[in-house]
């Protein structure tokens, strides 16, 4: 590289060196940041524990994926790859931007690389350029639903987008031209078509003193650009340019599962915990206020919430921007804050804001940043439960459940009574019968009238398939999956260990169950039991090796769709069993709600004691799920959990599609299909 | 304010299968759960939120036997101050005035300002609101679903027949029997009542609260229950069968013919 004909190092401002200036800038600007950052570190100093130090492997390979892989971004197609852009814009251009921060008071700072990293560097601002003009224009003029702020959650961040993505192009201009007027003067050339060499071609033929002088003025404008930007970050949604790489690193590693009350305090001292849940700031974790943090206001998750499409009081998007809104103000840079209310439930949060949420995880499977949702609401609604602020609608079935161990409150005697009618004989652990596999029935297969069909449907494909199954009878208590979810922490202890306790009595070796809430629940919320299956694993593989045999359908003119319950699908990754399982009917027609299925598959409601819950909506989410399928073109909608099927047959019969459209188990259609039957 | 809320524990019907023993003078109780009376439930609700505006103490009491601590203790976890428990095996077999009996004598052996009953209970009759307050000789107002407090006095609601409101105001102290829907009854979990587990609950019996042997209890009620029975179905009532779609037929082309719909 040649040497360069002037640099902001030897120049003088009115006669002063103008290097003590540019060693002031970045001295001031970098104090000012550790300022900012020392105060937004304080409430993480102040919340609740959490271990994400562990897993350190995984937690390398997420960032590999999720943050330097950008692997959520091309879900939404123009803002992914436009960010990818940015992304990568950043990440080659802020070794130039920092080059440039020492080029201030020091002749020459080479960086490694410099003769390939130059034309790259160039290149790449020139993409991001592009990019940034793109978005500037996206967001003034054909700005999407999603980034629109509604009048009750505050003022639209337009201005501050926009604003930033000026700040963005005023970097890369004044380095371009800092570049430019070198390059004009003689140091170097850029590749055909960057920045610098527009200001080169432009700037070709000018005097030496002209350009040292623009040289200066770049460099000047790129250094406080440079760190106004960087103080500036941390007051907004910009802030996850810092901590995404961090809050990546420290996401959700495991799905399914349910934050323990508070970490480092076993299930056995739960007494002992003072206040259970969320109830003010500081009861999140440290994990959850950098979520805030982290939150960039794309509006992803909002936009897939099914909570939020049929308009209960739900926004995932603002649990995030409010949280973070919260800890700006009772966490000021100047002056003394703790002036906001303790309670966060009526003043940020609204009670049905939270039990509108059925856990179904799309806001989470969505998030660029990892940014996680469920153990936040969960544990909001720990802190309601304690209060006893729960809605009326729940307090019965909890109750019944508490008493019964079921939501209906029917006699325990009475739980296997639909074996009677399941064909084959069903043995019966709890009147002493032995065998090597549990199948795990759970409330809603137990007693409801339609649903003990798909418990009688297992039973024959159990059988079919030559496993030696039984069940726990009276000694089944429900799984207590939603009684978690909705916060009743102890009363799902109680179940839990009850259950264990029948499950290890009963002397299985595996546990088979028909419901994805009980499967998420025995495999991800319970510790030391047999391995757990959902029964769709064990028909595909059923299948596989010819036990069980399916004959063709008798109306071939139907076309099927497979709804993906939420805890089999996105909570657990069982996408494919179950579609093996279908498309093994000979002469079955299977579409996908292409957009909608698979991990963005739509909610059908929520199971459990979402089915009790009566939420603020315009339409029922099991509608707008029948009304996705009927547009696929399917007649039959197939799914494999008895919640789902609940919600479609009733979302069926409310939208008068009877004989039109129809909902049926994975068990049942199965079932149906065998041969010799 | 002192107030006292009288709370019973009742089988949970809207969750069991009721049938009959083989004496018909009582249902099966081997598998019955019990849990505190719905209307009761309320009333205590009522009572905490009275305490929250303007101070006090808020008591539940109970006639029956050990099990019903168990009900008590879910009261105070809800939020009530105190338990009380009265309990004596000659009180067994008491009817509605002897209940109430029992109730003034405990209520005379407090200071109250105010007590609190449900409008009635699932497996009662709706009679010990109104008789503990003419033992007490205290005023008395009924299925009560507002409660504003004012200077020695209540401002209460009453909801009469067609949906309106009426208001009253009512002299202290007084017994008031509450309607559901007075208020939203706070959610008690299993570990709402742990917290409350070591509580002591005074127990007292028929000697403590001054009642002479034989004054209430089976030998000195004069209503006595004698019979428990399914009516049978009756001449007029039509089941129609079949499925959904059938039975929507059936009872279309019913009441077109009865001259229902046109």
């Amino acid at each position: 590289m040649p040497v360069p004909p002037f640099s902001p190092a030897t120049a003088t401002l009115g006669g002063f060196p103008a290097w003590i200036l540019f060693l002031l800038i970045p001295l001031a600007g970098t104090g000012c940041f550790a300022y900012i950052m020392w105060k937004r570190l304080a409430p993480l100093l102040r919340a609740a524990p959490d271990p994400r130090f562990r897993q350190v492997p995984a937690r390398l390979a997420l960032v590999l994926k999720i943050w330097l892989g950008q692997w959520r971004h091309p879900r939404y197609l123009l803002a992914g790859v436009l960010h990818i852009i940015l992304f990568f814009g950043f990440l080659t251009l802020g070794a130039r931007s920092t080059q440039l921060v020492f080029l201030g008071f020091m002749k020459s700072f080479p960086l490694p690389l410099e003769a390939v990293y130059g034309p790259v560097k160039d290149i790449a601002a020139a993409a991001t350029f592009v990019a940034v003009a793109i978005l500037a224009v996206r967001r003034a003029f054909f700005m999407p639903e999603r980034y629109k702020v509604p009048p009750a959650m505050g003022r639209d961040h337009t201005p501050e987008a926009l604003f930033v993505l000026g700040m963005i192009l005023t970097l890369l201009v004044s380095e371009s031209l800092y570049e430019g007027t070198l390059q004009a003067a003689g140091a170097g050339a850029s590749p055909a078509l960057t920045l610098p060499w527009a200001f080169r071609l432009m700037l070709a033929g000018a005097a030496t003193p002209a350009l040292k002088g623009l040289n200066l003025a770049a460099y000047a404008v790129h250094d406080l650009t440079f760190f106004f930007f960087l103080c500036f970050l941390p007051l907004g949604k910009h802030f996850h340019v810092i901590t995404s790489l961090f809050n990546v690193f420290f996401m959700r590693v495991r799905t399914g599962n349910v934050k323990p009350v508070r970490h480092g305090i076993p299930d056995s001292q739960l007494d002992e915990v003072k206040s259970f849940g969320v109830k003010k700031f500081e009861d999140f974790t440290w994990k959850h206020i950098l979520d805030f943090y982290s939150c960039v206001d794309c509006g992803r998750c909002t936009d897939r919430c099914p909570a939020n499409f049929v308009k209960r009081p739900l926004s995932p998007r603002f649990i995030s921007i409010k949280g973070r809104d919260y800890a700006f103000r009772q966490y000021p840079l100047v002056g003394e804050g703790g002036h906001e209310p303790e309670h966060l439930i009526g003043s940020i949060y609204s009670a049905e804001e939270i039990w509108a949420c059925t856990t179904c995880g799309a806001c989470e499977e969505e998030c660029p940043v990892g940014i996680e949702y469920i153990d936040k609401i969960v544990d909001l609604r720990r802190g309601m439960v304690e209060d006893g602020l729960v809605p009326q609608s729940i307090q019965k079935p909890l109750s019944a459940i508490e008493k019964r161990g079921n939501p209906y409150g029917k006699l325990e005697k009475k739980r296997a009574e639909w074996a009677a009618k399941a064909g084959p004989e069903v043995k019966l652990a709890d009147a002493g019968d032995t065998a090597e596999t549990l199948y795990f029935v759970d409330s809603i297969s137990s007693y409801d009238d339609r649903m003990v069909k798909i418990a009688q449907a297992t039973a024959r494909l159990l059988d079919r398939s030559g496993v030696d199954f039984m069940v726990l009878g009276k000694d089944e208590k429900d799984s207590g999956h939603e009684v978690r979810r909705f916060g009743e922490e102890m009363l799902f202890q109680s179940l839990k260990e009850q259950n264990t306790e029948a499950i290890k009595a009963s002397g299985a070796t595996r546990i088979v169950t028909s419901d994805p809430h009980a499967y998420n629940s025995l495999k991800n919320d319970y510790e030391g039991l047999p391995p757990v299956a959902h029964v769709s694993e064990l028909i595909a593989a059923g299948i596989q090796s010819g036990k069980l045999k399916l004959r063709p359908l008798e109306e071939p003119e139907k076309t099927y769709t497979f709804h993906d319950p939420c805890y089999l699908g996105r909570h657990n990754g069982i996408y494919d069993p179950p579609r093996e399982a279908i498309d093994a009917i000979p002469g079955l027609k299977r579409v996908e709600m292409e957009g909608h299925c698979r991990d963005r598959s739509f909610c059908c409601g929520g199971g459990g004691l979402n089915l009790f819950h009566e939420s603020e909506e315009e339409r029922r989410m099991g509608s707008v799920r029948v009304e996705q399928a009927h547009k696929a073109g399917a007649q039959v909608i197939v799914t494999a959990c008895p919640y789902c099927l609940t919600n479609m047959e009733d979302a069926i019969k409310v939208a008068g599609l009877e004989g039109q459209m129809e909902a049926i188990d994975l068990c049942e259609l199965v079932d149906r299909q065998l041969q010799d039957k | 304010m002192e107030i006292l809320v009288c709370v019973k524990r009742v089988p949970d019907m809207a969750e069991n299968e009721i049938s009959l023993d083989s004496g018909g003078a009582d249902i099966k109780r081997d598998d019955l759960v019990y849990s505190v009376n719905e209307w009761d439930n309320y009333a205590v609700e009522e009572a905490i939120q009275i305490v929250d505006r303007v101070g006090g103490n808020v008591t539940v009491v109970s006639v029956g036997d050990a099990d019903a601590e168990e009900i008590l203790r879910r009261e105070m976890a809800m939020g009530a101050n105190q338990g009380l428990l009265l309990s004596d095996p000659g009180f067994e077999g008491s009817d509605g005035a002897g209940v109430a009996a029992i109730l003034a004598a405990a209520v005379r052996k407090g200071s109250y300002d105010l007590v609190l009953t449900g409008a009635l209970a699932d497996d009662g009759a709706a009679q010990v609101g109104g008789m503990l307050a003419a033992l007490l000789d205290w005023p008395y107002a009924s299925v009560v679903n507002l409660i504003e407090v004012k200077d020695g006095a209540l401002r209460i609601g009453r909801e009469i027949e067609g949906g309106a409101q009426e208001r009253s105001e009512i002299d202290l102290p007084c017994v008031l029997s509450i309607q559901t829907g007075i208020n939203e009854p706070r959610y008690v979990g299993i570990r709402g009542i742990r917290k409350v587990a070591s509580i002591e609950i005074p127990v007292l019996d028929g000697p403590a609260l001054g009642l002479a042997a034989g004054a209430v209890g089976a030998g000195a009620a004069r209503v006595r229950r004698a019979d428990y029975f399914v009516p049978p179905a009756g001449a007029g009532a039509e089941m129609i069968e079949g499925s959904t779609a059938e039975v929507a037929v059936k009872l279309a082309a019913l009441l077109k013919a009865k001259g229902g719909i046109k």
